[in-house]
């Protein structure tokens, strides 16, 4: 682009003249980086063989040399803006390739251990009468969905009401005095909501008590502030325009906020409970204090334990029989199959984003 | 609901809508705004007649919304806002404890500076927004006739009639601007206030605009802001010229006159170098 019109563009000629930070030809191909970063590789790697090979400092030392050498070759034939750019993006890029190695690293080793038992009998029966190999987490599963299920069907109205509430009526001290405690609520850590839902409960039915119910009440405590801070922020991006021009067909408030107001929000508000479900459903220390393990399918939330996916993970490593093996297995299987779980929500709340929560975005 | 009760076909009684709006006079005395402590205008005394358009002049900050908007209770929307004084709609003060804002905005319409189309709903739903929102009942070729009516009112008819179904959102900014005056006609206010509704089209789209309050008015009394001088000579019987002294004093109203006579003759030299362009 040539920014102002009166000052021609350099003549063709001219280009040769212009310093060093001017459009030249040479450029380092586009595989330039990458046979940089090999070559550095393959020669350290060479060397470090030859004494004694050490992984982390073959990653460090490729990484800082081949961030010089980049340099050095772009500074050689291209000047020196696009050598320093070069330099820094090969920083950034290394810095990201790190920081995604403990994740790519921790799927490998849960998908590795946990593919064994991942097979019909695991996803069919419950522990019941199993000792040593087969068995599975059906009770565990279906406790899961139980507890989480009730746990949702709490929070989501609770959360969008109290949402609603402080961004559509609240005002002044009581607004700020709420919209504190939700902040504080959201930094919980989740052991406390498991003792404050195990405390509750022993108020009415006496210590020891566990049941599935429980454990939605302590992963309410959770999630209603997720619910709460993410519908709040839906409904800010919800343009005043909108509001303004329902006020003005003489259309009540409460009229607004529910058929012009949510409405317009509602993608990104059901994206911001998948989020809080994904969020809330492998929760292990409170459900640990609260619902207890068990290994028999048990329906009813208000009756006896209920096991579920986090706890019996953490049981079946914490306490194998003899031989551990099959124990070992069903718990990275079962953490597999959890972690399955948070990606399909995370699937699904993108997909709604995308599709539907595109007018507000624009 | 007193305000509803005294409506000319009350609203409750299912589908008899009242399908006349009937322009109404509205009577300003004596009108001081506030955003808080801060006076916006000041002492406005001035009568809006009815099957008129009246446009409202006057340079950037002195107040032509915010006195717009106080017209039908927009207003205290705001934080904080307040109003002094009175604004009869026909006589009857809008602003008394026994009236009820949802009902005056449902006799005083607005159109507002950009178009604001609700996202989530059809050409057809956003048309007849006021309606549905409000759950009206009523049948169905009932509800088409008062949503072809109105877009027909608002010269879009011809234009989107094959796509009653897709979003509002998808029209061109001129078209939903008209979507915008066909959903506050739809509803048959007395009066209708706009915004500088012209401010975000190109000429063409703006005269046909114009062309349209035109029509409009010998349905509506109609009080437009706009900082379009040619408009205002144009689409305006009576023209009203507000001027500010320095920034943080109050906009006044200077005067208020024919619109030909405001721009051949005016009584006052400010609003004649306003209109003759020798002012900021
Ligand atoms: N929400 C608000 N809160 C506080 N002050 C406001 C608010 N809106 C407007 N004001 C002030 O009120 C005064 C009048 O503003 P207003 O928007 O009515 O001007 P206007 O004549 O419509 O200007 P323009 O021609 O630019 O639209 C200005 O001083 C403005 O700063
Ligand atoms: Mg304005």
């Amino acid at each position: 682009m040539n920014p102002d019109p009166l000052i021609p563009f350099p003549e063709v000629g001219e280009a040769d003249n212009l310093p060093e930070s001017g459009p030249t030809d040479n450029r380092i191909p586009t595989w330039g980086p990458w046979v940089v970063v090999a070559g550095t590789a393959a020669v350290l790697g060479g060397l470090l063989a030859l004494t004694a090979f050490n992984l982390a400092l073959l990653i460090f030392g490729t990484v800082i040399i081949s961030i010089f050498g980049i340099y050095l070759w772009a500074r050689l034939i291209e000047g020196r803006r696009q050598a320093f750019d070069r330099a820094v993006t090969l920083g950034v890029t290394s810095l990201f390739a790190l920081a995604m190695i403990p994740l790519v690293s921790l799927l490998y080793t849960v998908v590795s251990k946990g593919l064994s038992r991942i097979d019909a009998e695991f996803f069919t029966s419950s522990m019941r009468n199993v000792i040593g190999e087969g068995g599975g987490i059906l009770h565990a599963a279906i406790g899961t969905f139980i507890i989480t299920g009730l746990a949702t069907l709490a929070s989501v109205p609770v959360g969008i009401m109290a949402a609603v509430y402080l961004h559509e009526y609240g005002k002044g001290k009581l607004k700020r005095a709420l919209t504190f405690f939700v902040d504080v609520m959201t930094g919980i850590p989740s052991i406390v909501a498991g003792l404050f839902a195990f405390a509750l409960f022993a108020i009415f039915f006496g210590p020891g008590i566990r049941m599935g119910v429980m454990g939605s009440v302590a992963l309410c405590v959770l999630m209603i502030p997720i619910v709460v801070r993410s519908t709040e922020e839906m409904l800010r991006i919800v343009p005043d325009g909108l509001r303004e021009a329902s006020y003005a067909l003489g259309v009540s408030k409460w009229r607004t906020v529910a058929k012009v107001v949510l409405p317009t929000a509602m993608a990104g508000i059901v994206t911001g409970v998948m989020l809080a479900v994904a969020r809330i459903i492998g929760e292990t220390a409170p459900l640990l204090i609260t619902t207890g393990a068990f290994s028999s399918v048990n329906l009813n939330p208000f009756s006896g334990r209920m096991d579920n996916l986090p706890v019996f993970t953490y049981n079946q490593y914490k306490n194998p029989g003899v031989p551990p093996e099959p124990y070992i297995d069903r718990a990275w299987a079962a953490a597999l199959v959890l972690i399955a779980i948070v990606m399909v929500l995370f699937l699904v709340a993108r997909f709604i984003s995308r599709r539907y929560g595109t007018e507000l975005r624009r | 609901m007193t305000a509803a009760a005294a409506d000319p076909v009350p609203a409750k009684n299912g589908p008899t809508v009242r399908t006349t709006g009937v322009a109404k006079r509205i009577d300003v005395a004596d009108l001081n705004i506030y955003y808080g402590a801060f006076l916006a205008v000041k002492d406005v005394t001035m009568r809006i007649q009815p099957n008129k358009v009246t446009a409202l002049i006057g340079s950037s900050g002195c107040g032509k919304s915010t006195f717009l908007r106080s017209l039908n209770r927009m207003h205290e929307l705001i934080p904080g806002a307040s109003v002094e004084g009175s604004v009869l709609l026909d006589g009857r003060d809008i602003y008394s404890p026994s009236m009820d804002p949802v009902s005056v905005r449902r006799q005083i319409g607005m159109v507002f500076q950009s178009p604001n189309p609700f996202p989530t709903m059809s050409v057809y739903d956003n048309t007849a927004a006021g309606l549905k929102l409000n759950s009206k009942r009523m049948k169905r070729d009932q509800m088409d006739a008062i949503v072809e009516k109105a877009l027909r009112g608002a010269h879009l008819w011809d234009e989107v009639k094959d796509r009653l179904d897709k979003p509002g959102s998808g029209l061109s900014g001129g078209q939903q601007q008209r979507l915008c005056i066909a959903r506050a006609t739809a509803v048959e206010p007395d009066v209708l206030l706009m915004d500088e509704p012209c401010s975000a089209l190109d000429p063409i789209a703006t005269l046909a605009i114009e062309d349209l309050i035109e029509e409009l008015k010998q349905k509506f009394t109609i009080v437009i802001v706009t900082h379009n001088m040619q408009q205002a000579a144009r689409a305006s019987d009576i023209t009203g010229f507000f001027n500010i002294g320095q920034s943080g004093d109050p906009g006044i109203l200077i005067e208020l006159d024919e619109t030909d006579k405001i721009f051949s003759n005016p009584a006052h030299k400010e609003t004649e170098d306003y209109v003759s362009g020798r002012f900021g």
